[in-house]
């Protein structure tokens, strides 16, 4: 398995100086950006491109990594399509610039931010994380990104916000799979205030040291460690602050199947199949899946007193 | 042995097999290899199951009574695939972890309906030869007539396993509806009535001379 071992260099040492800083003075501002979209010039921002300045950060496994290769060809994104390579086959055209995320609810900053803006709102770091799919199987992958608390303190959230609601794109034109209604479009995620302020909890933009693939939600995706992959919402387009929970895509489509939390939980089964074990993807054996997918010491106490059978 | 029908149904009935072993030794299985195999298996199984229950409907269409006796050995394939599909349930899946297996039997929908279209499916191949078929005698077909349960329950457990997309067991649920319908007493009229329009039209009758020669 080909395993890339990202970080080793400073990234800038590896980009051609010239394109790298091309790059920082296309990051400079959102006139250029509008200015630029509207010559038709695309900016460098596709997947396999080198992600700059991004840091080392404490949150590392001592597991192996997924393969580059099957975390970016086998992937649930139904707005590309149900099968699990549909994503990467049908992604290839889609256009994460020009792109904007709105910040709305109860805020005392609501607004809206360029991607390339918020790329730039914190220090990009990679964090090796456990990926647990509702199905059975799992990954592990270095992603980039930043905490979500970043921007949730920047947008100042007011004593209302309890929840926070994630939504995706909705444009059937270049996402084929909201032709079909396998699910209510667009796609909505949610948290809890705490879960989100959680600082395991990640915007993620790129992953192995790269800018995100679209078939892995570029261009900024949620990405919860602890909870089904189903939960990290991606290519989103709005963040609101909620007071009541919210009602997310997969609670609508099969309210008895998927429930608001959906941590990782190996003594709760999903109605149709067990959560006891799970199949890492690249190995023959299957695994126990642990609880919280093995971040209990950081999350557990959110959840003190509640019966998780209850609130699955 | 190349003008022999049988022949080729072997060859085309072991080409999903082949390409399962060409894909696992190109690498071509995906990320997932295991998941691959057990959904191909298991495909080919529910396309087996309805490619077997065809064969009556097509034999009252054509008048070719003979069709039937490629029956058998399209049953027989089809108990083929559903072994390996059950192996690979209970060897890469469960790893023959007997209490995990059971528990998964008795606990999901799914299983239990696929695991009960497997065991039903057990005696039907186990008196699939002449001799059993002349011991049996009429109970034969009292007992075969079982595959039209197995059938129902294998869309069923197709049905239930996947997440949210439904287009393909649904697929396989309106076909094998057909099939069904065409065994009911209006549905075997409507065949005949089909034939005999066809058959006076000329087309079928040119069709069927020209297989005798060459048959």
């Amino acid at each position: 398995m080909l395993i890339r071992q990202p970080n080793d260099i400073l990234s800038s040492e590896i980009t051609p100086l010239e394109v790298y800083r091309e790059r920082r003075r296309f990051m400079q501002g959102m006139g250029v950006l509008a200015a630029g979209a509207a010559l038709g010039i695309a900016p460098d921002v596709r997947a396999g491109i080198k992600l700059a300045g991004v840091r080392a950060s404490a949150y590392k496994l001592d597991e192996d990594q997924t393969s580059y290769k099957s975390v970016t060809t086998y992937n649930n994104f139904y707005e590309f399509g149900t099968g699990k390579s549909d994503p990467a086959d049908n992604a290839g055209r889609f256009k994460t610039r020009p792109w904007t995320v709105a910040i709305e609810g109860e805020v005392g900053n609501p607004g809206e931010y360029d991607i390339d803006s918020l790329l730039k709102l914190a220090p990009l770091e990679e964090r090796v994380y456990r990926m647990r799919c509702v199905e059975g199987w799992s990954m592990v992958i270095p992603w980039v990104g930043f905490p979500l608390h970043e921007i949730i303190r920047r947008a100042g959230p007011t004593g209302n916000a309890k929840y926070v609601e994630f939504v995706t794109l909705h444009d059937s034109r270049q996402m084929p799979g909201q032709r079909s209604r396998v699910l209510d479009w667009p796609y909505i995620e949610g948290l809890r205030m705490d879960e989100a302020m959680n600082p395991l909890t990640l915007m993620a933009v790129g992953l192995y040291g790269e800018v995100l693939p679209n078939q892995n939600g570029a261009p900024i995706r949620l990405v919860v460690p602890w909870k089904y992959g189903f939960k990290s919402a991606k290519s989103i387009v709005k963040i609101r602050f909620v007071e009541k929970q919210p009602l997310t895509a997969w609670m609508k489509a099969t309210p008895n199947e998927y429930g608001f939390y959906s941590n990782v939980n190996p003594q709760v089964d999903h109605p149709r199949w067990s959560q006891s074990r799970e199949r890492r993807i690249g190995e023959f054996f299957k695994r126990d899946t642990l609880m919280f997918n093995g971040y209990g010491d950081q999350v557990a106490q959110l959840y003190r007193g509640m019966d998780l059978k209850k609130f699955f | 042995m190349l003008r022999n029908p049988k022949f080729w149904i072997v060859v085309v009935c072991l080409l999903p097999l082949a390409r399962l072993i060409a894909l696992g030794f190109s690498g071509g299985l995906g990320a997932n290899p295991i998941e691959f195999i057990t959904r191909s298996t298991g495909t080919w199984t529910l396309v087996g199951l309805m490619v077997t229950l065809s064969v009556t409907p097509l034999r009252r269409l054509s008048g070719r009574s003979g069709l039937i006796r490629y029956r058998r050995m399209l049953g027989l394939f089809t108990f083929f695939y559903v072994c390996l599909h059950f192996v690979t349930y209970i060897w890469l899946d469960q790893f023959f972890d007997p209490a995990a297996i059971v528990k998964d039997i008795i606990k999901r929908p799914f299983i239990t309906v696929g695991f009960s279209a497997f065991v039903l499916l057990i005696p039907l191949a186990a008196t699939s030869t002449h001799a059993m078929i002349r011991r049996l005698g009429r109970r034969w077909q009292q007992l075969h007539r079982l595959v039209y349960v197995i059938a129902i329950l294998g869309v069923i457990h197709y049905l239930w396993l996947v997440k949210k997309d439904l287009t393909e067991p649904l697929a396989y649920g309106v076909v094998l509806t057909l099939l069904l319908l065409m065994r009911l007493p209006w549905g075997v009229v409507l065949l005949q009535t089909l034939r005999n329009r066809l058959v006076s039209t000329g087309a079928w009758q040119g069709l069927f001379q020209q297989n005798r020669k060459s048959g």
